[in-house]
């Protein structure tokens, strides 16, 4: 009896093999591509009701004139997408788009490497920074940015307050300028660092947990095979640690670009996209236009353009990985 | 060239704060135990020993991967027991040969010289000395994991000779081998080491390697050095009773006497036909007899010497005389084969009358 299916109880004074003298079956449980249908279905349902019904319902209503007020639907062609190009609004939100991910998934992997660095030491209580480092990815993201809201509100800013107490704004010839405040959120270049330093944040130390697997699988042999070798920190750090982690940096970078591709929580929270779109995203912008504007079909046209973007960037990653292992 | 010392050398585990909070409780393990141990100029010394005795331990000491909890690592005289392992001019061969898996041969076996910032045009001419070698030369462009075990193993001695240490360092090099593979690299590495003339630690469990390769031998166990000297003096006097059960294959059968044990090697237990006509003679009733390339193993219980102890007798293929399973018959041992240790403290002691 191979399966688990059943509780018959075994036959006494008879080897259990005999199974009864009935001929020998194949159970349910027995037929792999029967179970493979039957345990994948759940997530292809989801999948489908999820992810498939709503792409094709975002490419139809990309082409209809599908409204809030007027829910009937009219096939226009590419009017949408005509209009999108026409709209200064949306170059500049792609434009940010990439300006937000470039630089946030550059510091999220920078970071990730080095606070995965600070997990793996050996200190004591290890754990209550494993637990400190790994507060802002478990806080919901909303609340996360509300209170980011505040560290950067325009008058109450406690950096600001930091920054005058240290002598650094606030009075004439000081680094940061004359100003009482720094209006975070109301500079447009100052409004994008804020939102990719939240963003980056919140993300760390995601990427740090997938890097610290990376380092944790390097052998422990050739870190100290680098240094009978004669090799300082540096050395060892760049030219073996580095490489090594490679391929789960990359996945990371992944996880860190498609995160900051399709977030808005973050732009939504601290500048709602503003001041004057100059934090404007696609899925931003997409979400004003659709959403909040009403205007299902031209929304839909916007967010369908992060579709071949991020393809791009996954295939483009995932190969490089795949490269990576290959050597 | 250089001397490698240890002086009164341990190390501790668990007890340090280094080492984390987790298995303090469980109180602390000396995996080197006051160890004293001297290399002469250019020596192949073999620490032997059991798993766990503490030999990688030690090696690693010497290394600079581990820091002693007291005493001190002199290397060619000067104390290098704080410092790390890049000042102190030694070469490691790790079990795992621990290859960059990223870099090619080449890129490897330059890697220390790339450490010690030699100039490109030397260090291409190194490389390709120590490829050559050790003939791996035609490998130079290819990954690790392209390289069968043997391959890698040369990659991983290209590497750490490349850049002519002092010492030589081995940890159990062989043991990934195959078992064909294992008995030529032995004799390559004992070649190779006598053609550079370095001086070379190497770490075994395995006496064969430990016999083939040493100048002398250092028989470890629990962190303690239980004898130090060349093969022959090990095999044939060993310092106490781990020495002599653990060095020998079969080992040294030791029976009971009157609270000294008798020692001898299962080869000098002949039948009395074959023996010379004052040796001990010795009972044997035979359980058990094995034909192993070309020698018999005969398994038995040893009367009239001591106590009733099982015994194994190793009769070379030259001894003809026939032995059959479950009788009882003479065989001997020659007296000046017979070691003697305290059943106490299974230490060596004078010889005495039987």
């Amino acid at each position: 009896m191979t399966t688990a299916t059943t509780g018959q109880p075994a036959t006494v004074g008879r080897p259990p093999t005999t199974m009864d003298n009935a001929a020998p079956r194949q159970r349910l449980a027995d037929r792999d591509s029967a179970l493979a249908w039957i345990f994948l279905m759940p997530s292809v349902v989801y999948i489908v009701a999820l992810v498939a019904v709503p792409f094709v319902l975002a490419i139809g209503f990309a082409l209809s004139d599908v409204t809030a007020g007027d829910p009937s639907f009219d096939w226009v062609g590419t009017r949408n997408f005509r209009r999108a190009f026409d709209d200064p609004v949306f170059w500049r939100s792609l434009g940010n788009t990439f300006v937000f991910t470039a630089v946030s998934m550059v510091l999220i992997v920078v970071l990730g490497k080095v606070l995965a660095n600070i997990l793996m030491a050996k200190v004591r209580g290890k754990w209550v920074i494993r637990f400190l480092v790994l507060l802002p990815w478990t806080t919901p993201v909303s609340l996360s940015a509300i209170a980011w809201l505040w560290m950067l509100d325009s008058i109450f800013s406690p950096i600001d307050w930091l920054l005058r107490e240290m002598g650094l704004l606030g009075s004439p010839g000081a680094l940061f300028g004359p100003n009482s405040n720094m209006y975070w959120l109301g500079e447009p270049d100052l409004a994008m660092a804020s939102v990719i330093a939240v963003h980056v944040w919140r993300l760390t130390p995601l990427a740090a947990v997938i890097m610290m697997a990376g380092l944790v699988a390097i052998p422990r042999d050739l870190d100290e095979a680098a240094r009978v070798d004669g090799a300082g920190y540096w050395r060892r750090m760049f030219e073996i640690t580095v490489p090594l982690v490679l391929p789960l940096a990359a996945v990371a970078a992944l996880f860190g670009a498609i995160f900051t591709f399709t977030d808005m929580a973050v732009v939504d929270v601290l500048t709602n996209g503003g001041p004057n779109n100059a934090t404007q995203t696609l899925t931003s912008w997409a979400f004003f236009r659709g959403i909040d504007g009403g205007d299902i079909g031209q929304g839909a046209a916007v967010a369908l353009f992060l579709f071949p973007l991020l393809l791009a960037a996954a295939v483009a990653i995932l190969r490089a990985v795949r490269r990576m292992e290959v050597r | 060239m250089a001397v490698v010392e240890v002086k009164n050398l341990t190390k501790t585990y668990g007890s340090r704060p280094d080492r984390g909070g987790r298995g303090r409780a469980a109180g602390s393990v000396r995996a080197i135990d006051g160890i004293d141990l001297a290399t002469e100029e250019g020596e192949y010394l073999v620490l032997l020993g059991p798993s766990g005795c503490g030999k990688t331990t030690l090696l690693r000491t010497v290394a600079g991967l581990e820091t002693p909890t007291s005493g001190d690592v002199l290397i060619d005289g000067h104390v290098v027991t704080g410092l790390p392992p890049r000042a102190r001019q030694v070469a490691m061969v790790f079990q795992s040969y621990a290859l960059y898996p990223h870099k090619s041969v080449y890129g490897n076996i330059v890697f220390p010289l790339r450490a010690s910032r030699m100039s490109r045009p030397d260090r291409d001419r190194r490389a390709h000395w120590a490829a050559g070698l050790l003939e791996i030369e035609h490998l130079m462009a290819r990954k690790p994991r392209q390289l069968s075990g043997g391959e890698r193993q040369r990659v991983a001695l290209a590497r750490a000779l490349v850049r002519e240490p002092h010492v030589f360092l081995l940890d159990e090099p062989l043991s990934n081998l195959d078992a064909k593979l294992r008995a030529t690299a032995r004799d390559e590495l004992k070649r190779f080491q006598a053609e550079i003339g370095t001086t070379t630690i190497y770490v075994t469990h395995d006496q064969v390697e430990a016999m083939g390769l040493g100048d002398r031998i250092a028989v470890l166990s629990h962190g303690r050095v239980r004898q130090v000297g060349p093969p022959v003096e090990v095999y044939d006097h060993p310092a106490d009773t781990f020495v002599a059960t653990f060095i020998g294959s079969p080992p040294m059968n030791l029976v009971p006497r009157d609270g000294v044990l008798v020692g001898f090697r299962p080869e000098h237990l002949l039948p009395a036909a074959a023996s010379e006509p004052d040796a001990l003679p010795v009972r044997l009733a035979v359980d058990r007899v094995e034909y192993l390339s070309g020698d018999r193993h005969v398994y038995g219980t040893a009367l009239g010497v001591g106590e009733q102890t099982r015994v194994v007798a190793r009769l070379p293929a030259t001894v003809t005389s026939p032995v059959t399973a479950g009788d009882e018959q003479e065989f001997a041992v020659s007296r000046d084969r017979l070691r003697f240790f305290a059943a106490s403290s299974g230490a060596r002691m004078d010889r005495v009358p039987l």
